[in-house]
């Protein structure tokens, strides 16, 4: 390979052919340009989609019941589906590795809630400690339910910024104070504010266990909230959040008695569902890229093959002029080879390097929504670039091969 | 140098097969300068082509230096080729990218002498044929005796044991054709041994030998008194 005049003989036909040289790497280097582009903005797309659901709250499964709408084992439809704190714990421990956050939660009915002579037109609900990383809470003041509390079923709660701006005034100091649930009256130990604005910070939280015990006398659940661990990657979080979204129905749907195939009674909300459906089709449009990108590829090879089929043609009496001169046919294989190989490498290589410096400039600076930071598999890229040369090989060694098998008189004779 | 006996070839067109060489009995030797004459389509080139191992015989003996020329595969003949035999062509076949100086030393790529030393040989037979000066010009840029005398100069680079031309002066007027036979005599008197295909007498004349081709067959051979270029160039 490594022969010094060899590569001479080639340099010389490769600059004193520009033009089909020019040709042959230009469509090398197109193809791999236009692959790496359009599987750089796939991984883009994926990236952003992945970004765009991977903010805290993303990995949030939200789980309530209703009534039944399908007959099963005997019982009638329309049965009331209720959740109790042995689900909850089953779920727990069943499920634990998946779960980074959880809460039960019960809607407190009140009758009233008052500070002072102030009536408050809030809603109140029981969660555990876990309910804020959950719903994303951020303290103000004071501190979040503790599990101290939920042991103790203290009667504290948590008020949110939007209460004290409406409640309390300036002077007032409310932390410590007292509200009223229902004429019950709870210490008020912080105040929680919610990324979501107003409209979130309507509720007032108290421990889970207190709601049960002081506002319902029952083991009663409304909801169960998790958030789930994320995995190593944002397909395998989709993939763990689904997993888990599945078994909790089974599980549930079996201890209620509740048809396998009915979708009313149980409800599950996963904000991955979402995130899924987006990352199918980014799947989907990272297939279609490849579809397109591994057609430029062919239409490369087809056009280096034509190439280099013309240039063979081209020099085919220059081919017998070698032979008469006593050019063995190897040696004339392997010219128009090395040539072909040379020139889709350098192309192919050229191309891969623009292609992937213009990802690596302008990626991260791209402003766009569900596009971020479109960058390429090198390992991918430049086994394309193998894969073109090698197809360059094969479409220089067949017209070169049937060249040189030719006889030298007919390639003389050539016009 | 040369031993021919009963030599056939026959090319064959669809059903038909045109027999062109009937039985060639023919030698030559070492030092000689011979013409081989005869109408369009006599055979000439079938003959020098198969002399040339550029074609195959059909039947019959060609011992070439001593060498047995049979059944040769194109690497050999390729080897054979490069030893022992220089081509001249009517249309000199230069190769079009090259300068002359390249076209020259090309034969001796293939017998991988070394990058000098083929530049030196190259420009010491451009000197031989007074090309010297220009070697690095490409073939578009000469005249057709100064491309026939790079093709001399390039069949005579590989130092072969003959050297074969057909219709040397076929594509060139008449006094650029003294010219070139004037050097092919030159070279022949160098010692090397030459045979020129031709159909036009009075370069036959200025061979030592003509050989007559009819039919494919010989139909004279005869030593004739060379005739010198030199005295019309
Ligand atoms: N490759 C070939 N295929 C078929 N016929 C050929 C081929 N080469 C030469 N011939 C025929 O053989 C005959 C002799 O050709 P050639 O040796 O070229 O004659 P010359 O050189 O004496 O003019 C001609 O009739 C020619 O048409
Ligand atoms: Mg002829």
């Amino acid at each position: 390979m490594f022969d010094l005049d060899r590569w001479k003989e080639i340099f010389d036909a490769i600059l004193k052919n520009k033009l089909r040289t020019f040709l042959t790497g230009l469509s090398v280097a197109s193809g791999i340009f236009i692959l790496v582009i359009l599987l750089g903005f796939g991984q883009g797309m994926h990236n952003g989609i992945a970004k765009e659901f991977s903010n805290d709250s993303a990995n949030r499964i939200f789980v309530w019941t209703w009534r039944t709408t399908k007959e099963h084992k005997g019982l009638n439809p329309g049965r009331r589906i209720v959740m109790n704190n042995e689900n909850a714990a089953y779920i727990e421990k069943a499920f634990g590795e998946y779960l980074d956050a959880k809460s039960p939660l019960l809607r407190v009915q009140t009758t009233s809630i008052t500070y002072g002579k102030e009536t408050l037109g809030y809603r109140v609900q029981g969660v555990g400690p876990d309910y804020q990383p959950i719903e994303n809470e951020f303290m103000s003041e004071g501190r979040f339910l503790s599990e101290k509390d939920m042991a103790e079923r203290a009667k504290v709660a948590v008020l949110s910024n939007k209460m004290k701006r409406e409640v309390f005034k300036k002077d007032d100091e409310p932390l410590g104070k007292f509200i009223k649930i229902s004429g019950v009256p709870f210490k008020i130990i912080g105040f929680y504010g919610d990324p979501g604005g107003d409209q979130e910070e309507q509720r007032i939280y108290i421990p889970f266990t207190t709601a049960q015990i002081v506002f319902n006398g029952s083991d009663t659940v409304n909801n169960l909230a998790y958030n789930l661990k994320p995995q190593a990657t944002f397909d395998e979080t989709v993939k763990a959040s689904m997993e888990f979204s599945e078994n909790l129905k089974t599980y549930l749907k079996q201890v209620h008695m509740v048809a396998p195939e009915d979708e009313g009674a149980i409800r599950v909300f996963n904000t991955l569902e979402q995130a899924k459906r987006f990352h199918n089709l980014t799947g989907g449009i990272k297939l279609f890229f490849w579809f397109v990108g591994i057609c430029t590829i062919v239409a490369g090879v087809v056009g280096v093959s034509n190439i280099m089929l013309i240039v063979v043609k081209e020099r085919t009496k220059e081919i017998g002029v070698r032979k008469a001169l006593g050019a063995k046919p190897w040696s004339i294989v392997a010219m128009i080879v090395q040539e072909a190989v040379f020139v889709t490498a350098v192309s192919g290589f050229g191309g891969l390097i623009f292609s992937m410096g213009l990802l690596e400039l302008v990626g991260p600076n791209i402003e766009v929504d569900y596009i971020l930071n479109p960058s390429v598999n090198f390992q991918v890229a430049i086994t394309t670039v193998f894969l073109l040369i090698g197809a360059g090989v094969l479409a220089g060694f067949f017209p070169a091969w049937r060249a040189a098998r030719m006889s030298t008189i007919d390639a003389l004779r050539d016009e | 140098m040369i031993q021919i006996k009963d030599l056939h070839k026959s090319y064959k067109m669809g059903s038909n097969s045109l027999h062109v060489l009937k039985g060639i009995d023919f030698n030559v030797e070492d030092g000689e300068l011979v013409a081989i004459m005869g109408s369009s389509g006599s055979g000439k080139s079938t003959l020098l082509n198969i002399l040339g191992m550029l074609d195959n015989a059909d039947t019959g003996d060609y011992i070439l230096d001593g060498v047995p020329i049979k059944n040769l595969n194109e690497t050999k003949a390729a080897q054979y080729r490069n030893k022992f035999l220089g081509f001249i062509f009517q249309s000199f076949n230069l190769i079009n990218y090259k300068t002359a100086a390249e076209n020259v030393a090309l034969p001796l790529y293939y017998q991988k002498v070394g990058r000098k030393e083929r530049q030196e040989k190259a420009l010491k037979y451009l000197e031989q044929v007074g090309l010297k000066e220009w070697a690095t010009h490409l073939p578009s840029e000469l005249s057709g005796g100064q491309k026939q005398r790079v093709a001399i100069a390039r069949a005579m680079a590989a130092e072969p044991k003959v050297l074969l031309a057909d219709e040397p002066t076929g594509a060139l007027d008449s006094k650029t054709s003294y010219e070139v036979m004037d050097l092919i005599q030159k070279i022949n008197d160098a010692g090397n041994t030459i045979l020129v295909v031709t159909h036009e007498p009075d370069i036959a004349d200025m061979c030592k030998r003509i050989v007559h081709l009819r039919d494919g067959v010989i139909v004279e051979d005869k030593k004739v008194e060379q005739v010198r270029a030199q005295q019309y160039v």
